[in-house]
């Protein structure tokens, strides 16, 4: 049985959306980009970093664990909106330690991305500094900790895609830290370089040795193109 | 000094502004007040803090230039390990010690802070132009803006931390 399909509107755009998809999958779809942090499209959503928080039917609600309903009105791209989010990502730079010049994810770092693409010059929120440790336990990945942002990809994709538990969160609010499943840290736990989780973060958090600064600058992923340029090109080819 | 990697457009810069207080002219102090003043370096002494608060006073419209000034920089490492412990691994413990060593405690030595600041932590700070260093072209965005009473904005392709 194909699924019912219907309509919602978004900025004044009417995008087609089926039955038990998202508010963002349906717009993925339609080449229209909203901004996100702990979405990935090939995990299960959880709806924790609110980067994607538009006002649908009035209401501020994030778009990745919203389903789409039909006659839905959706205000995504409004200066209120972008300066909101951009408060998040000055907080989550503030709250780690994100020394981009010196960063191996530079140019290919999702946070960074967002940063540019919501107009983000400076972080100007006091800065935390927090004390967090390196993990290089393991023979072929390292964490480092100062760059986690706690977007819960690597626990989602541990569990759902590699079936281990490799990643947890301990602690709330501003003490919440991600940790592994082993005491002796991330090389006693069953994680392997090709697991999904090794490749889903968006920052430098979860790196594989032996592997970086392989692209020169200038042709890493975001370098020329800003985030979410990818969706919007489908809607721009549909256009013309 | 990244401002030199403008190049030639140095000269056309030379014909529109006046260099005041600047490492070119190796002038010091301000006598007077300018319109716009850049900042590069962080804080990391009670020298760059005097330095940094002469700069408030004197400048009209105070720019925060490159990642130093904007979030502590390469300096700013020591931010998460604590000033104690640093003077220690280097000056008590370091490796290349011969018998006790002894940490710096100079009068003529400006103070360390407990921990390098950004400029905007210190004093008011009215624009940033990131990057490290902002590319010549960013830098002539930003000045070409300013001379014409605009608020520095940078394109895509110019706005950079790294
Ligand atoms: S993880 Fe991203 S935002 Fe953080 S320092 Fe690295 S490049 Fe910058
Ligand atoms: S390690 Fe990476 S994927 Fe995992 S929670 Fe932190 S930022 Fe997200
Ligand atoms: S992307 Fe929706 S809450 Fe993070």
């Amino acid at each position: 049985m194909v699924a019912a399909s219907f309509k919602f509107n978004i900025d004044g755009i009417e995008v087609e959306a089926t039955e038990g998809q998202s508010v963002i999958e349906a717009c993925d779809e339609a080449g229209i980009y909203i901004p996100r942090l702990c979405h990935h499209p090939e995990l299960p959503p959880s709806g924790n970093c609110r980067v994607c928080t538009c006002k649908i039917n009035g209401r501020h609600s994030a778009a990745c664990v919203t389903p789409a309903a039909h006659g839905m009105v959706i205000e995504n791209d409004t200066p209120q909106l972008t300066s909101d989010r951009r408060a998040v990502i000055e907080m989550l730079f503030v709250e780690g330690n994100h020394p981009c010049p010196y960063c191996v994810a530079s140019g290919d770092c999702e946070l960074q991305a967002l940063g540019y693409r919501l107009g983000m010059v400076a972080p100007t929120q006091p800065y935390q500094w927090p004390e967090r440790k390196i993990d290089a336990t393991h023979p072929d990945i390292y964490l480092d900790h100062d760059r986690c942002i706690l977007c819960s990809r690597c626990i989602r994709a541990s569990r759902m895609e590699d079936g281990k538990t490799v990643f947890g969160f301990e602690g709330r609010g501003i003490a919440m830290r991600l940790n592994v499943d082993a005491q002796g840290g991330l090389g006693e736990t069953q994680m392997a370089a090709i697991d999904k989780a090794a490749s889903v973060c968006p920052v430098a958090c979860i790196v594989i040795k032996r592997h970086n600064y392989q692209v020169p600058n200038g042709s890493r992923r975001f370098d020329k193109t800003p985030i979410g340029s990818d969706i919007e090109a489908k809607r721009t080819r549909r256009q013309s | 000094m990244s401002l030199l990697d403008i190049d030639e457009r140095i000269l056309e810069l030379v014909d529109l502004v006046d260099l005041d207080v600047s490492p070119f002219d190796d002038k010091k102090a301000f006598d007077r007040q300018v319109d716009v003043g850049f900042v590069e370096g962080g804080c990391s002494n009670e020298y760059n803090v005097k330095e940094l608060r002469e700069f408030r006073k004197h400048c009209r419209i105070l720019i925060s230039v490159g990642a130093c000034a904007i979030n502590g920089g390469v300096p700013a490492m020591r931010n998460t390990i604590g000033l104690r412990e640093c003077l220690e691994a280097v000056y008590l413990n370091g490796p290349s010690l011969e018998g006790a060593g002894m940490i710096p405690n100079d009068e003529d030595l400006p103070l360390l802070l407990d921990r390098v600041y950004p400029s905007h932590e210190i004093v008011k700070i009215d624009y940033f132009l990131p990057g490290c260093p902002p590319s010549g072209d960013a830098m002539w965005e930003g000045l070409k803006a300013l001379l014409t009473g605009k608020a520095p904005t940078l394109p895509y392709l110019l706005c950079k931390y790294e």
